[in-house]
């Protein structure tokens, strides 16, 4: 059996927070949560989509850092940034294409999700992986993963001409094999016709 | 008692809701907790497993309990802040007596207790034996529940003894008893992943039950389809195969619509119609009226989705209906639940692996809270107090004359009426906010306000006990031992964790010590809940929710034993129905014919809009303990009304105004929350908020005929923009 690892599948959200709760619980970093939970567009949809660090295998938050602040355990978890070294800049904070780390005034450095340390180093699965109420996030093996869920796990991404490989992995359907995030120009946007709005319960109501 | 004893802003000030945003000694105070206790969530009717940390006697934060096989340590963000009521400023640590000078003032317990006893027999021999009246709640453990029925009856000697379980099970529960015989859920919740169509009427699982969603998706994961009835695209719809925007109190609609298509199409089954059921004509008469056309008109929705839902359920192998309060709350609440057990038996499909039926549990003993006696009509062992040979074997089990057991009183909103025009006088309560969560809010306040003499037990100063004489400070569910039933029917142990806090008292020692006082001190004379626990295995013994066979030790070894089980060497039953041996004398199910009718109100050209309520994620009910709780107001921090943008802009109301709803009882003024995920001619508004911001203060005091559940879903209202309140 191979290794315990994170999957996200963004579809099973169902946006109740448990993750953001939980989070604040673990031991590290008590009375602080660290993983995002962002509400799409609350007007058009009750969609929502949580945010752990993906924990890059090179990770651009620490390529970016003019302090060296942020580094790797070995076992490939990116840390918070080490206070010593910190200052605060926010390099990573706008070079992450994740949108993870944030800059705490409080305590004047960069935070972020560590992928509960202390709990995976001993055993067990992070805060937020174990409570999630929908299984949007899962800590388990590949294998559990694949016997368990339709589509595939990546963990490959490509943003524009950056290539990103990720310790985190995101469920997308079976023919995806890597992420693919690229800018759209907006003249092609108005080229395109309007977006859908799928979730308009009038629409739904009237198309029928 | 006219008023309250003091000003609002007083009481707040002294009482709460304050938030707690830290666990005792804070968030760095930490090192290895003493001990790790495993036991369960206090919050909804999933009754999740929880380990709760103790350091210094204090309860300072949780572990997940992945052992639990119900929620493998799955939690909602209620479950992840629960411990944050512990240790809070506001507990209530000494009784109270309302003093109209000065507020409420500290008494000591005898004192307390005392009064209370002297006024209930004052009450009753000045009004008579059933002026005096009991309410109680869904929340309660086994115990508490079954200890509260016998108080009433064999203590108070009254009549009037209800429980606000009355504004959430009781519709599915009738109607599950007149179709299938037997009040629970059909089946264990791992048979929903093996089914391959599953259908969602009136349940907002993402948020009412959260962990249920998990066990959705990975029906999903198997091929299953989802089809889900709601006038809100909830999270669960959203990605739904079906999302049927039905009108609120229109669900009969769908399913008649569906069940027509399915005669049509031959997808129901006969055999079984014919060798397991009664009853199957009637439902087939109404049933041929309900055209898609027509069925859509009632539903408010395209005919299309109805075809489109009967396509999907009709032909199905295996198949798994789940409802909740969407189509319980309503006048015609046991219709709406009939009709939609009625889809079910009509394919066959109970009974067996993958398929079945569930009703979902809202509070959290939605349950076993309603098996153990303390409903108006019923004794324990989910017995019928009418019944002469259950009255007979109850009055044994409590070593008293069957002549002595009063008969069927008031359900919770006729005995508020009661109240009201003065026929009862006075209340005991425990685990019951009314002024919160009871429909038409200011009648509700105006009625505890009128009454003589009134006293609460309960940690916090809840809303309702404002208006008490006497407040007792009683404990939390992780102060004191028992036993719940989850929503599959498995009973479960919640362990004591810690004490109750030095001056307040568990409850079921408060109960025993009045019965002592009013001369019941023999059939009260428990050491422990454990006690009470075993007279439970006797009471229900031979009765339909039967736990002879269940002991604590037996639910720790099995992770929960599901009831009926009639002896300790019968394993439980987590299916009903097996072998399609349903629950009455004939063995067979009982169609029920239910044609749809309207609302109690209706829209109209005066108020036009349908209003529903309902709850958020990250608060429990009339919100007497999550309103405490920082990080969970935070999350949601007060009522929003939910409108659709169309209407808004036909009212000329912008997102985050604050908006005046308006029914025929009374007005509230909130913010609105614009959104498409609602059908235009509704507006939602959840209800766990008091006063100024009560959903309930607008929803109507009307009930359904059989199951007395208010009509929570569906009123009419005016919605107009407001300036913002002072």
């Amino acid at each position: 059996m191979s290794e315990l690892a994170f999957f996200i599948d963004y579809s099973r959200c169902i946006g109740c927070q448990a993750c953001v709760q939980a989070c604040e619980e673990c031991d590290t970093h008590r009375g602080r949560s660290l993983i995002h939970l962002d509400t799409i567009e609350r007007r058009d949809s009750v969609q929502t989509a949580p945010q752990v660090c993906m924990h890059c295998e090179d990770p651009i938050c620490a390529q970016v850092c003019p302090a060296d602040a942020i580094k790797q355990t070995a076992e490939g978890v990116v840390q918070s940034s080490l206070k010593p070294r910190c200052i605060g800049c926010s390099n990573c904070v706008l070079a992450c294409p994740f949108g993870v780390p944030k800059y705490d005034g409080g305590v004047d450095q960069m935070m972020k999700c560590d992928m509960c340390y202390d709990r995976t180093s001993t055993g067990r699965r992070p805060m937020c992986a174990t409570v999630c109420p929908s299984g949007a996030l899962a800590f388990t093996t590949i294998e559990e993963i694949m016997r368990t869920r339709q589509g595939r796990a990546v963990n490959d991404w490509q943003f524009g001409d950056q290539h990103v490989r990720t310790k985190v992995f995101v469920l997308v359907p079976t023919e995806v094999t890597r992420v693919h995030v690229a800018v759209i120009p907006l003249s092609a946007l108005r080229r395109s016709q309007p977006p859908a709005d799928p979730y308009d319960v009038a629409a739904l109501l009237e198309a029928h | 008692m006219a008023r309250l004893p003091a000003s609002i802003p007083d009481l707040v000030a002294k009482f709460g809701p304050h938030l707690n945003r830290e666990p005792a000694g804070g968030w760095t105070t930490r090192g290895e907790p003493d001990r790790i206790v495993p036991t369960h969530c206090c919050f909804c009717g999933q009754q999740c497993g929880i380990q709760l940390k103790v350091k210094d006697e204090k309860i300072v934060g949780f572990e997940p309990w992945e052992a639990f096989p119900f929620n493998k340590g799955k939690l909602c963000p209620k479950g992840v802040k629960r411990y944050m009521q512990d240790e809070h400023p506001d507990r209530l640590l000494t009784p109270l007596a309302r003093d109209e000078a000065r507020g409420f003032q500290p008494i000591d317990w005898d004192t307390a207790l005392d009064r209370t006893a002297r006024e209930i027999r004052r009450i009753q021999s000045a009004y008579g034996q059933d002026a005096f009246a009991v309410l109680t709640g869904a929340s309660l453990t086994n115990e508490k529940a079954y200890l509260m029925g016998k108080f009433a009856r064999v203590a108070v000697r009254t009549a009037n003894i209800d429980y606000n379980g009355r504004l959430c099970m009781v519709s599915a529960a009738a109607a599950s008893k007149k179709i299938l015989g037997i009040d629970r859920s059909a089946n264990p919740w791992s048979d929903i992943p093996k089914a391959k169509v599953i259908l969602v009427a009136g349940a907002n699982i993402a948020e009412c039950a959260p962990i249920t969603t998990d066990y959705l998706w990975q029906a999903r994961e198997n091929g299953a389809k989802l089809i889900v009835l709601d006038p809100r695209m909830t999270p669960i719809a959203r990605t739904a195969d079906l999302f049927i925007p039905v009108r609120s109190g229109g669900d009969i609609g769908v399913f008649y619509g569906m069940l027509h298509v399915m005669v049509q199409r031959g997808w129901i089954n006969r055999d079984f119609i014919a060798a397991h059921t009664t009853g199957w004509d009637a439902v087939e008469a109404i049933v041929e009226r309900y055209t898609p056309e027509y069925a859509a008109r009632v539903a408010s929705v395209p005919a299309s989705m109805i075809v489109r839902a009967a396509e999907m359920w009709g032909p199905a192998d295996t198949s798994f209906l789940l409802h909740a309060r969407g189509i319980e709350h309503h006048s015609k609440g046991v219709e709406n639940c009939m009709a939609a057990i009625n889809l079910v038996v009509a394919t066959g499909r109970i009974g067996r692996e993958g398929c079945g039926y569930a009703m979902i549990t809202g509070q959290g003993n939605g349950q076993g809270g309603r098996e153990q006696g303390q409903k108006c009509d019923q004794l324990p062992g989910a017995r019928d107090l009418e019944n002469p040979a259950h009255r007979e074997y109850i009055a044994g089990v409590w070593g008293v004359e069957e002549s002595t057991i009063p008969h069927t009183g008031l359900s919770a909103v006729p005995l508020l009426e009661a109240i009201h025009d003065g026929r009862i006088k006075g209340l005991l309560l425990l685990c019951f906010n009314p002024a919160v969560s009871l429909p038409d809010g200011d009648f509700i306040r105006e009625a505890l306000g009128r009454l003589e003499f009134f006293t609460v037990i309960d940690f916090f100063m809840s809303e309702t006990a404002r208006y008490a004489d006497i407040v007792l400070p009683g404990s939390l569910m992780e102060e004191d031992e028992g036993t719940t039933t989850n929503v599959e029917g498995r009973v479960i142990h919640h362990r004591q964790v810690v004490q109750p806090p030095e001056g307040a008292r568990q409850d079921w020692r408060i109960i025993c010590d009045l019965a002592k006082r009013l001369g019941a001190a023999d059939k009260f004379a428990y050491e422990s809940t454990h006690d009470i626990f075993e007279e439970i295995r006797v009471a229900s013994k031979g009765g339909v929710a039967d736990y002879a066979g269940i002991t604590w030790d037996r639910i720790d070894r099995e992770m929960g034993v599901f009831w009926p089980c009639p002896s300790l060497d019968h394993p439980g039953t987590p299916r009903l129905y097996e072998g399609w041996q349903f629950g009455h004398p004939d063995g067979k199910a009982h169609f029920q014919p239910a044609d749809w009718r309207p609302a109690a109100e209706e829209p109209d050209a005066e108020y036009p809009i349908v209003l529903t309520t309902g709850r958020v994620v990250s608060q429990y009910l009339s919100g007497t303990q999550t309103r405490r709780i920082g990080a969970l107001v935070d999350q949601y921090p007060e009522p929003r009304c939910e409108i659709h943008p169309r209407l808004a802009a036909s009212l000329g109301i912008a997102d985050d105004d604050f908006v005046r709803v308006e029914s025929r009882r009374g007005a509230i003024v909130v913010r609105a929350q614009i959104v498409k995920t609602i059908r235009p001619d509704t507006v939602f508004v959840p209800y766990h908020w008091p006063l100024e911001r009560s959903a309930n203060t607008c929803t109507i005091r009307a009930i359904d005929p059989i199951s007395k559940i208010p009509e929570f879903k569906i009123c009419a209202v005016r919605v107009s923009r407001a300036p913002e309140p002072s």
